[in-house]
């Protein structure tokens, strides 16, 4: 029996299917099938639009319609797709059943045609089918192999526990001990500029950039006052007016708030999500504002590279 | 017993009713007539095999004589059917009058990708009809891929009033109703798992449907429910079930739920943890519960799951319990390496570990450097596309290989994998008895070497001596099956997909693996005379699944000719009602004492069609498709049981 695969074994041929494709589903579809409206081909079938359920169906004249209507729009758009999903992805995840109708037609010229470009052996597959990224193929239905059940993971919860539910009863007759009685806690130092005395702060009791920020403010205020008021001559009144550390976070105030990630780099604090901030932050600084040029311009999130060490 | 030497010989063909003698036992009562020796034979044999519980010990008694058959018969109390169509239920409560515990398998698993049509068959009714009648007594009840209506689980509540286990795996058909009706009548349930199952949200509130005194609950699990559950209620059901052991909660339980369970069920081992997120996102200061110290109050628990919407900074909680647990289903928790760091590094009694391919090669080396005592291990993607990096990879399966010696059971999903790393597995784990492999990418070869995955998989078949259950994947050629069948000589089940070049890979496995009982396949090339070269195997077998190959429904129905004893299930998708077309789609053959069955569905008329007419516009539109849920209720085809001639 002649060699047997999809087209998209990932030999050169591959970025030609498309193209290919459309002559061969154009050739059976005058062979079988003439005038039949557009409408009428979908109607009949029932399918992932342009995808095939088995590899027979794709000679299928009905399904060309489809193909031509599910793949063009991305090969069109540029011709050596690469893994970019297509539609079809999604398709992949509904789990309805494949009901495709088609006509009795042969795969035998599939096949035929198929022959020159698939080595039964394999052997000659080159590594140049690593080379090139595989286009998408036309998904097939429960493929790959998982349930229902498990499809969806990436979209994120969708929480169902914010029903109506009957049952929904405010917890307040609970352990007053907060979340931090999980071990786990991030301190990391802080260091303000104009302050010789480090702090540590626990990321950990926070949830928020917003919550940092004010706690910054609290831990080195006093601090921040009692070093300007020492560094005066301390004529004035030793009740300094503690000035409200704020803007740390848009570069609207005297300071803003860096840090250092894992990788070593000096980032803005604010611009990733809280808990990967969290997890790659290894050290924080107060600097001031103005010695950030790219702040007293007016704001460009980014890693600055500011010579000195933290 | 010395009646041993006179009797008869047993061997078979022997008819135990001939020659009954009279044997006088001792002296005293000379009008004793003692029982013939058949009859002490019989009764000696029913209280011996009253022990024996291995199922394929009792078949193989059973095949003895006669004799043997009538008493294993009569003391059999657990029954296996492994395919309900390959015997009606009144021949099995015929034979086996005793049963207390059945267990029925319907649908074949390749129905779990949607390649079957929902109303396909596998009906639990006729069943339920026969033991309603002769098993009245029967205390556990475990089906899977089967047809169930909330009707079914009515008249079972009814007809087995000490039912005291009922598992539904991976069923369909029945809802919170029929739950509802469970919970009130079952007074003696002590389990009620439903596993994978789809199960319709009638709105009921079936929790509230138990006895209000003390129950007898030992296991409950529900977290495939996808229905709101009054909470209230099963926290009073808990704190009245003190046998329960095994909670497993679905995701409409919140974290904050959970706890309030967690602190009046100390004593479970197995918990299934819900949603594992409070209902919003607590803002810091306010109170929360202290999840820690419920879970250290669990110091039974050996087996977590669940966490199905989990927010990953709750996972800390879980520290106390990682020492003690050896089972631990992360496979819908979609989370990082670094998240699972610090939670897998202290379970090192883990035996069992589920998990997403979000945690990467990099969380895998966690795993493979922390649980020494692994055995099973399942890793399933978080998207299912075909095109993708994947987070996973050889790197990953490498190391689990190096240091989970003691593997048995692996199902590995990735985008790219190479030869190298599954022979290194076969050599450091040669414990392997279960190998499924998926390579998403359809006929993906070795990424590194650009070579078939033949020699992996080879490797896997020659090294893994005990290896009973296999599944490919990836570029194969007929190369990949000629290893099969030369070294899987204990291989029971094997699943194929998009493989093989010709008719001999199918060939070599058919006639080279003698313990073949569960083969399924998709989309491969394998016609007609491969398939008529299993014809001596046939009958031992479980089942064999073609779709998307090259067989013909000529070929069929040769196999059927010749094999009066199988049912041979084709379908085809044809238009007409009685299509000449060759055209086979898919071939369900399986070996049946009752022939072909008379619930096949027929050709309907598809109302789906209009639906998919509208997504196909909607696709124009540019709405994106994952946004439509298409549910065909009834969809047409063409299910041809073929029947087998009469002998010509």
């Amino acid at each position: 029996m002649e060699g047997y695969s999809r087209k998209d074994v990932g030999c050169p041929q591959l970025l030609d299917l498309i193209p290919k494709e459309k002559e061969w589903l154009v050739k059976s579809a005058e062979e079988t099938n003439h005038g039949l409206s557009e409408e009428k081909k979908l109607e009949l079938r029932l399918g992932p639009p342009g995808g095939d359920w088995t590899f027979k169906q794709i000679n299928g004249p009905k399904n060309e319609s489809l193909l031509s209507f599910g793949f063009f729009p991305n090969t069109t758009a540029g011709a050596t797709t690469t893994s970019a999903p297509t539609p079809w992805q999604h398709q992949a995840k509904a789990s309805f059943f494949p009901l495709m109708e088609k006509k009795s037609c042969r795969t035998v010229e599939l096949q035929g045609a198929e022959k020159k470009a698939f080595s039964p052996a394999n052997k000659a597959v080159p590594n140049s089918s690593n080379a090139q990224k595989r286009t998408a193929p036309a998904p097939v239905v429960g493929w790959p192999p998982i349930r229902s059940f498990r499809k969806n993971l990436a979209n994120g919860n969708s929480s169902k526990l914010s029903s109506e539910s009957q049952s929904v009863v405010p917890d307040k007759d609970f352990s007053k001990k907060p979340i931090e009685n999980c071990p786990k806690s991030r301190f990391v130092k802080i260091n303000m500029d104009g302050v010789p005395i480090g702090r540590k702060v626990d990321l950990k009791a926070f949830n928020s950039y917003e919550k940092l920020s004010s706690a910054v403010d609290e831990l080195f205020r006093g601090l921040l006052a009692a070093q300007s008021d020492s560094s005066t001559n301390g004529i004035e009144n030793e009740l300094e007016e503690e000035k409200v550390i704020s803007g740390l976070l848009n570069g609207s105030g005297e300071y803003t708030l860096v840090y250092e990630d894992n990788e070593g780099d000096r980032m803005l604090v604010g611009d990733v999500p809280w808990d990967m901030f969290v997890s790659t932050v290894k050290r924080l600084r107060v600097l001031k504002s103005s010695e950030l040029p790219m702040l007293s311009c007016g704001s460009k999130p980014g890693k600055l590279s500011l010579d000195g060490s933290i | 017993m010395s009646e041993d030497e006179e009797l008869p010989d047993l061997g078979g063909g022997a008819t135990p009713n001939s020659n009954s003698t009279v044997v006088s036992i001792g002296g005293g009562d000379q009008n004793y007539v003692s029982p013939g020796p058949d009859q002490v034979l019989e009764n000696v044999l029913e209280n011996v095999l009253c022990f024996l519980t291995s199922r394929r010990d009792r078949n193989a008694a059973s095949l003895v004589c006669k004799s043997w058959y009538r008493a294993e018969a009569l003391t059999r109390s657990e029954l296996f059917i492994g395919n309900c169509y390959s015997v009606s239920p009144r021949r099995v409560t015929n034979r086996f009058r005793l049963i207390k515990a059945i267990a029925i398998k319907g649908k074949p698993r390749f129905s779990d990708f949607s390649l079957l049509p929902p109303d396909w068959g596998a009906h639990f009714a006729p069943w339920l009809r026969a033991m309603a009648i002769s098993y009245r007594a029967l205390e556990k009840l475990y089906l899977k891929r089967m047809c169930v209506r909330d009707e079914d689980l009515a008249i079972a509540a009814h007809s087995f009033p000490i039912l005291k286990e009922l598992v539904l795996v991976c069923c369909e058909g029945f809802g919170t109703d029929g739950l509802a009706i469970v919970a009130r009548e079952c007074r003696q349930i002590r389990v009620l798992e439903l596993m994978d199952s789809v199960i319709r949200d009638n709105e009921v509130d079936w929790i509230s449907c138990f006895p209000e005194d003390v129950t007898c609950l030992e296991s409950l699990i529900f977290d495939c429910v996808e229905a709101p559950i009054n909470f209230e209620v099963l926290e009073r059901l808990v704190a009245r079930s003190p046998s329960l052991k095994k909670l497993m909660l679905n995701s409409y339980i919140s974290i904050t739920q959970l706890y309030r369970l967690m602190i009046r069920a100390p004593q479970l081992t197995h918990l299934g943890t819900g949603s594992f997120s409070p209902l919003e996102i607590v803002a810091q200061g306010e109170h929360e519960p202290d999840y820690f110290s419920a879970f250290a109050a669990c110091k039974s628990l050996i087996c977590l799951s669940g966490f199905k919407e989990i927010i990953p900074e709750y996972l800390s909680a879980i520290y106390p319990v990682c020492g003690n647990l050896t089972s631990l289903n992360l496979s819908y928790a979609n989370i990082s390496a670094e998240q699972l760091k610090p939670v897998i590094r202290q379970c090192h009694k883990l035996q069992t570990f589920w998990a997403l391919d979000s945690v990467s090669d990099e969380g895998l080396q966690a795993v493979s450097a922390a649980c020494k005592d692994l055995r099973e291990l399942r890793v399933f993607p978080v998207e299912a596309l075909e095109d993708a990096e994947g987070p996973v990879s050889e790197v990953g399966l490498l190391a689990i290989s190096e240091g989970c010696r003691k593997l048995q059971s692996i199902l590995y999903f990735c985008h790219r994998m190479t030869n190298a790393a599954v022979v290194a597995m076969s050599k450091n784990c040669p414990d392997l008895v279960v190998f499924r492999l998926c390579i998403m990418g359809r006929h993906m070869p070795d990424h590194v070497t650009g070579e078939p995955m033949d020699e992996g998989f080879g490797a896997i078949v020659k090294n893994c001596k005990k290896l009973t259950r296999l599944a490919v994947s990836g570029l194969l050629t007929d190369r990949v099956f000629n290893y099969i069948g030369q070294y899987g000589k204990l291989l029971r089940t094997l699943s194929v997909a998009f493989a093989g070049n010709t008719d001999l890979g199918l060939k070599y496995l058919l006639e080279g693996c003698p313990k073949l009982q569960k083969l399924e396949i998709r989309d491969s090339p394998f016609g007609d005379s491969a398939l008529f070269a299993g014809l001596h195997h046939y009958y031992n077998m479980r089942f064999l699944w073609l779709s998307a190959c090259k067989v013909t429904r000529q070929g069929c129905k040769e196999v059927a000719r010749q094999l009066p004893g199988l049912v041979v299930e084709v379908i085809a998708w044809n238009e007409e009602e009685n299509g000449t077309s060759e055209d086979v789609d898919t071939l369900y053959l399986y070996r049946s004492l009752d022939g072909p069955r008379a619930d096949a569905p027929r050709l309907m008329v598809r109302p789906s069609l209009i639906m998919l007419g509208k997504a196909l516009f909607n696709y124009r539109a540019g709405f994106p498709l994952a946004a439509l849920k298409i549910s065909p209720s009834s969809c047409g085809f063409h299910a041809l049981a073929v029947e087998p001639s009469p002998a010509a």
